[in-house]
């Protein structure tokens, strides 16, 4: 089969093909894993191969959620990633320790301002949904925050919350949004610029990673991550690039187009990642999530930090670049 | 599936969704044994919080303490802790203040010790009172006096984190915020131990399950 006879593919098809090769993949990849346990040696039980299986796991469930939200429509995308940005947000509160006059302004974030940016989402009016949180939202915390009466650190408060929510709500709704977002001639292929967003930024992350550690350059701050390099993000970022212009056409874009939108979309979530790095060094923790030293749970906040920021660059950049309307 | 079952199912959903509810079980494994577990108090939601960190099959076993006046002055929460709980109601004050005199001289840890010699597991938190601010307050002698009548049930520290941040004295909504509960390695009372420094140590048991923060 031909690149070409792909394209004459109908839509669903086409959709259907791409979450069929995914599964493939998963479960050659797992039945490898298994096979492998099979072999008594010791370490197939090191702590190695140990994170190796829930890594796969997690990559199974997501896949797995990923294909259930678009089977489900707009809707059930929004509510599958709603819920994921209510646990995001979670994890992040979490770590950020607020204070008892928090209560309200916390209880408008979880329970207002991210259902109803998932409901402007899901009914795609994609102008209200750039603006909603960056001026409406912006406001309306610190106006709550000053009724609770507790002028203590009032500023550093407030900006906690207001980066919990740019970055778990309006960062994530952004994912949904390239779902639902119209391109002429591409309608309903929406899953196609999620998934190259995905795998382009994970590309970079697992490239980035391997390079840093082949490389062994100089971290650029030490006390932040030990592993991130200039180069060892310049190598990252290249290689996504050259994975989304080999994906180009699954997109709307050309080869050219392609390109250059990976570079942004891989370079903004390695970016993301250890801007992330940093807020949980701030926060004294390795990992997001439960403190835990019995599981060693990685929360999810861990897994979709890229994501929160790679997606609105890459929406605004394409919606920009190819003038779509509001 | 009675309405009793579905509604501890929907509030152990709840205590997840909102706190995330992970038990660490770091002294002891979560069997089916005959157990006290008493920990901090800091919310009303401490004890929710402690039922859904609990593995199933020992959630019908363990019971909460339930204070009467309060749990069964309407016909709601009276179903929930009688019903969904199988709650163990005590008089918070002692009924001379009242007006009878019969009942003057019932012990307040009676249905406690008919509990426990039941066979069931109690949680309790010996502090009396939810203390929102930093450590717990000392711990009353309920505690102490269950150890000694019971020699054979296992007392297990227990301590609750983070959960005044979800919901802090006087809200009713709560926060989502991931709370952790710590179960330690069970304590018993020694020979002739003292009242008082049982009750301590017990207290610095709880203590030292405080997870460090960074």
């Amino acid at each position: 089969m031909s690149f070409r006879d792909l394209r004459n593919l109908s839509v669903d098809n086409q959709v259907a093909l791409l979450f069929v090769t995914l599964f493939g993949v998963l479960v050659l990849v797992t039945v490898g894993s298994f096979l492998y346990t099979l072999r008594d040696t010791p370490d197939t039980q090191s702590a190695a191969a140990v994170r190796f299986r829930r890594e796969l796991r997690a990559v199974w469930v997501g896949t797995l959620l990923f294909w259930l939200a678009w089977i489900s429509g707009p809707v059930g995308a929004t509510l599958f990633f709603g819920l994921f940005s209510f646990l995001a947000l979670r994890e992040f509160i979490t770590l950020q320790h607020t204070r008892r006059s928090d209560h309200r302004s916390l209880i408008l974030a979880f329970f207002f301002v991210l259902p109803v940016q998932y409901a402007i989402v899901a009914t795609q009016h994609f102008d209200l949904f750039t603006v909603f949180i960056p001026v409406y939202v912006f406001f309306a915390i610190p106006v709550v925050s000053a009724m609770a009466g507790d002028p203590h650190r009032f500023l550093e408060r407030n900006a906690k919350i207001q980066w919990g929510i740019v970055v778990c709500v309006y960062g994530l709704s952004h994912a949904p949004a390239l779902l639902l977002l119209d391109f002429k001639g591409y309608e309903g292929r929406g899953a196609f610029l999620l998934f190259f967003l995905v795998i382009v930024s994970g590309a970079a992350q697992l490239v980035q990673e391997v390079a840093s550690r082949w490389l062994r350059r100089r971290p650029v701050a030490r006390h932040i991550s030990r592993s991130f390099s200039v180069r060892a993000w310049l190598i990252g970022t290249a290689v996504a690039g050259v994975v989304g212009a080999l994906l180009y056409w699954i997109t709307p874009f050309k080869a050219g187009q392609a390109l250059a939108l990976a570079l942004i979309a891989a370079g903004c979530g390695s970016l993301g990642e250890f801007v992330m790095k940093a807020l949980k060094r701030d926060a004294g923790v390795l990992h997001w999530g439960n403190r835990s030293g019995v599981t060693g749970a990685v929360g999810l906040l861990d897994r979709v930090a890229p994501l929160c920021f790679a997606a609105p660059v890459f929406f605004h950049s394409v919606r920009w670049y190819f003038k779509l309307s509001l | 599936m009675s309405a009793a079952d579905l509604m501890g199912l929907l509030l152990s959903l709840l205590a997840r969704l909102i706190t995330g509810t992970q038990g660490h079980w770091k002294g002891c494994p979560p069997t089916a044994e005959q157990r006290i577990y008493f920990a901090n108090h800091q919310s009303h939601f401490d004890w929710v919080l402690i039922w859904a960190a609990l593995p199933k099959d020992l959630r019908s076993q363990t019971r909460p303490i339930a204070a009467k006046d309060y749990w069964t002055s309407s016909p709601f929460k009276h179903w929930l802790t009688r019903e969904v709980f199988n709650a163990v109601y005590v008089a918070r004050t002692r009924p001379q203040e009242a007006s009878g005199s019969s009942t003057d001289d019932q012990d307040p840890l009676e249905p406690l010790t008919e509990a426990l010699s039941h066979g069931d597991s109690l949680v309790i938190f010996p502090e009396g009172t939810r203390s929102n601010k930093g450590d717990p307050q000392p711990f009353k002698s309920g505690l102490y006096h269950l150890a000694e009548q019971f020699p054979q049930v296992q007392l297990i520290p227990t301590w609750i984190d983070n959960v005044q941040r979800v919901m802090p004295k006087g809200e009713v909504v709560p926060v989502p915020i991931l709370c952790t509960v710590t179960f330690g390695a069970p304590l018993s009372l020694g020979v002739e131990e003292d009242k008082h420094d049982f009750l301590e140590r017990a207290r610095a048991a709880v203590l030292a399950l405080r997870p460090r923060t960074a």
